[in-house]
């Protein structure tokens, strides 16, 4: 047991290394890091701190394009701030992700505020506050009675929604998921094999709109546009920030959510409470200050990258970094 | 120089950043198209690991598969009793299929390539066994019994005779369960064990020129490592003409 | 990789497995509402029924079609000598397409759905029929196919009541073979569309680790079953002047 003067050095001495890094900040920040100016705001690289070389940290996303960019854009910055990071992208759904950070498989993994609260705490979609901020502090508190926690919200919402091909649109004359009723019986519906069970797709839709399809058929999530391509689904699962959507207006249209069953979700980056601890302060900090470009343009460009042009995701956040400053 | 605390960052992205995009200026790999060939002579680096993890799977369960069911049929050989219920034995584990091998022993194993290893092994037995026996009744009573009036061990008959006169029918055993496991190994990636099969399921599921690449290299692995296999056996049997397996 | 093996015990020791032989039975006979499977109700014997029908379904169709287009070509390529390098071409090249590929293909290209998973694995059935059928004719004893020759059957009867007969040896492995490849297949049919047991198995968040140990198990069986149940059927078929070595 320490006695208490070892105890006030102690204080002291961080105390002391707290006003010199700020000393150091306040200094350095007087001189911008020079990458040029055609790259976007040049203030912001990540500098790397060797402190965060004694941690190791597992970054972990859903299996999605629009995830596996969130994780490689957060493991790739966390690396330049100097942790030794591996990746586990593609774990699954939100269930299988949700267990892979509490049992300490990964450190953390990027959860939509929305699906936190609908999928793991059951939340009604009516009670799933409208703002970014208050559905992030919902989510914060329910998540600290499990021992994680969870970091600010990205600036960008994505949403579940039922989308189908312009053509079937105007022909059924669907608009919203409202015009679905009377009509549905007769359409087929392709989601993912989760979308069964979760509020925010099959489960809601036949809880809060009523619906009942003809048919439902779970398919990879990958092939949400090729069904609806090929003619075979009437209807499909699709998210609100799909690249396809915005590149081929022509051709897909997702239909509005009328009865608000569809929560949009920021965006917040979920860990435990004891690896946050462990890492330090530039845990957090790094993933908060990384995902402030992410605006709903940008997170619209990344996934058009990765599902269109078929880049990796690491190149598109390794883009991302760098276009934003964030990275040399 | 900034000791680990970030500068502050407002983030926002270069100029050219965001791209315009419309259904009649996207590239090749976002339409429909079979077959990209720009995209895939930009990308084709991508397939360079799994490639190389492909054969390092194919390589070792085929190896462990081949000294474990040698080494059983040169027991059944010997004990004939044997025969019957290893050969039972490797065809259930033959039958079963390799994505419910891999669950089957994820409680043992986890996920990963070990598992992998041990189910590509094991669905190579049956073939390999039984082979090696067909090979060893095919050999002529009259040259086993010439060897043993000339004072041979059965040691010496089995390395001198049986062995060389079954060569072709192993050989052909073990072309068979290399072109098979070559194959199946794509299934691998269900099971975290990476392979060919990591760039389907995880590159793009219905981007045709992935699969087409993805699904085309384990397609040519198997076939060369075939050929090689039928040159090779070709090339230790000399006397005997190749019977096919 | 040692890190990871580290990783996945330390994961297991904290949290013992869910799945266990005797939470798989339990979620083969009735039906289980988790956490875990998001508070959906899952498993029970109905729903393994109906993906065990669905499986076999597509298996059936599959072994039909690909016995539709094989045995026609195989049987008359063996009867009439000819073909030899084409039908062992043919063997070997099935063997090596890799299925998860060819599934995937499918889809993209035609688009999911059992009509075109059973094109797909009918793709997978189609070279063991084949090859087998050519070696097992064309390997028929040609002394009696003289003979039958000789006593003025039609090419045709030959085929039937002579070289058939003794082929069924051959003939039978390759459909063991192709329904074994095409069973194998059918369970990953799920991320084309078209569930069967192995949705069980491939999706974990679904049903739970226990529900992908049943799916592991209740595939294995259903494999089996078939295997099993062909042997017996030649068994039966094969003439008893066949029988003397066993199989």
């Amino acid at each position: 047991m320490r006695s208490q003067p070892t105890r006030l050095r102690a204080a002291a001495a961080l105390l002391l290394a707290l006003a010199l890094t700020l000393g150091v900040v306040a200094c350095g920040s007087s001189d911008d890091d020079s990458t040029s100016n055609e790259e976007g705001s040049s203030a912001g690289a990540i500098a790397s701190n060797p402190e965060n070389g004694k941690v190791s940290l597992t970054i972990g996303s859903k299996n999605f394009p629009e995830q596996e960019i969130l994780g490689e854009i957060y493991a790739q910055a966390l690396k330049a701030a100097g942790y030794k990071v591996k990746s586990d992208l593609n774990l699954g759904s939100e269930t299988v992700a949700h267990q892979a950070v509490k049992s300490g498989a990964i450190s953390g993994y990027p959860e939509y505020a929305s699906t936190a609260l609908t999928s793991f705490f059951g939340v009604e979609p009516e009670e799933v506050p409208a703002g970014a901020t208050p559905a992030y502090e919902k989510a914060k508190a329910e998540f600290e009675k499990e021992g994680l926690t969870a970091f600010p919200p990205t600036p960008f919402a994505s949403a579940n929604a039922v989308g189908t091909t312009t053509k079937f649109a105007e022909e059924e004359e669907l608009e919203t998921i409202s015009d679905l009723e009377g009509k549905s019986e007769s359409m087929s519906l392709y989601g993912s094999p989760e979308c069964r069970q979760r509020i925010d797709c099959l489960a809601g839709l036949e809880k809060y709109y009523g619906l009942k399809f003809k048919s439902f058929h779970p398919v990879d999530i990958g092939l949400r546009y090729t069904v609806l391509e090929k003619g075979q689904a009437d209807l499909s699962i699709l998210f609100t920030t799909d690249p396809q959507l915005a590149a081929e207006k022509d051709k897909f249209v997702i239909l509005e959510d009328d009865k608000e069953v569809f929560p949009a979700g920021n965006v917040i980056f979920v860990s435990k409470k004891s690896t946050v601890e462990k890492a330090g302060p530039d845990y957090e900090k790094t993933i908060v200050q990384v995902q402030k470009g992410l605006t709903l343009e940008v997170m619209q460009e990344l996934d058009a990258r990765v599902e269109l042009e078929k880049q990796t995701p690491k190149q598109a956040a390794a883009a991302y970094l760098k276009s934003a400053g964030y990275t040399g | 120089m900034a000791n680990g605390v970030l500068l502050a960052a407002t983030g926002e992205v270069g100029k050219g950043f965001i791209q315009e995009r419309s259904s009649d200026t996207l590239p090749c790999q976002a339409t429909d198209k079979l077959f990209c060939w720009e995209w895939a002579s930009e990308h084709i680096d991508r397939y360079a690991t799994p490639t190389l993890q492909h054969l390092e799977l194919v390589a070792i369960s085929v190896l462990i598969g081949f000294i474990v069911a040698f080494t059983l049929a040169l027991l059944a050989h010997r004990h004939h009793w044997l025969q019957p219920p290893l050969l039972a034995g490797t065809g259930v584990l033959y039958t079963i299929p390799s994505v419910a091998f891999f669950f089957l022993l994820l409680p043992l194993t986890g996920r990963g390539e070990d598992t992998a290893i041990i189910a590509l092994s094991a669905y190579t037995l049956q073939i390999i066994f039984r082979n090696t026996m067909v090979g060893f009744a095919n050999v002529p009573k009259a040259v086993v019994d010439a060897a043993r009036g000339m004072g041979q061990t059965d040691r010496q008959i089995l390395w001198r005779v049986e062995l060389p006169l079954a060569t072709p029918e192993i050989f052909a055993g073990l072309q068979v369960a290399t072109v098979s496991t070559v194959a199946i190994a794509t299934l691998a990636a269900f099971a975290g064990g990476g392979g060919l099969g990591e760039p389907i399921l995880k590159g793009g599921i219905s981007f045709k020129t992935n699969l087409i690449i993805a699904g085309g290299i384990a397609f040519l692995i198997a076939v060369i490592l075939g050929l090689v296999l039928f040159a090779v056996q070709r090339f230790l049997t000399p006397w005997q003409r190749a019977r096919q397996a | 990789m040692a890190t990871r093996e580290a990783g996945v015990i330390g994961a297991l020791l904290l949290n013992p497995p869910l799945a266990s032989i005797q939470g798989a039975i339990e979620f083969i006979f009735t039906p289980q509402t988790s956490n875990v499977t998001g508070g959906k109700t899952v498993g029970g014997i109905d729903q393994v029924i109906e993906l065990t029908l669905s499986q076999l379904e597509l298996t059936v169709f599959a072994l039909a079609l690909s016995l539709v287009v094989a045995m026609p070509i195989g049987l008359y390529l063996g009867h009439r000598g000819t073909g030899e390098l084409f039908a062992t071409v043919i063997g070997n090249a099935g063997r090596a397409i890799p299925e998860l590929a060819l599934i995937a293909f499918m889809a993209a290209l035609i688009g999911v759905g059992v009509l075109n998973l059973t094109i797909a694995l009918a793709v997978l059935g189609i070279p063991p029929l084949l090859t087998n059928a050519f070696v097992g004719i064309h390997q028929v004893d040609r002394a009696a196919v003289d003979a039958a020759r000789g006593m003025g059957m039609t090419e045709f009867e030959i085929l039937r009541k002579v070289e058939i007969p003794l082929a069924i040896p051959t003939l039978f492995a390759g459909i063991r073979s192709a329904t074994i490849a095409i069973v194998a297949t059918a369970t990953i049919a799920p991320i084309a569309g078209v569930l069967t047991l192995g949705d069980f198995i491939i999706n974990q968040n679904v049903y739970g680790d226990n529900g992908v140990l049943a799916g592991a198990i209740l595939v294995a069986l259903l494999a089996l079953t078939l295997e099993f149940g062909l042997a017996s059927l030649q068994r039966r078929l094969t003439s008893k002047g066949l029988k003397l070595k066993p199989a």
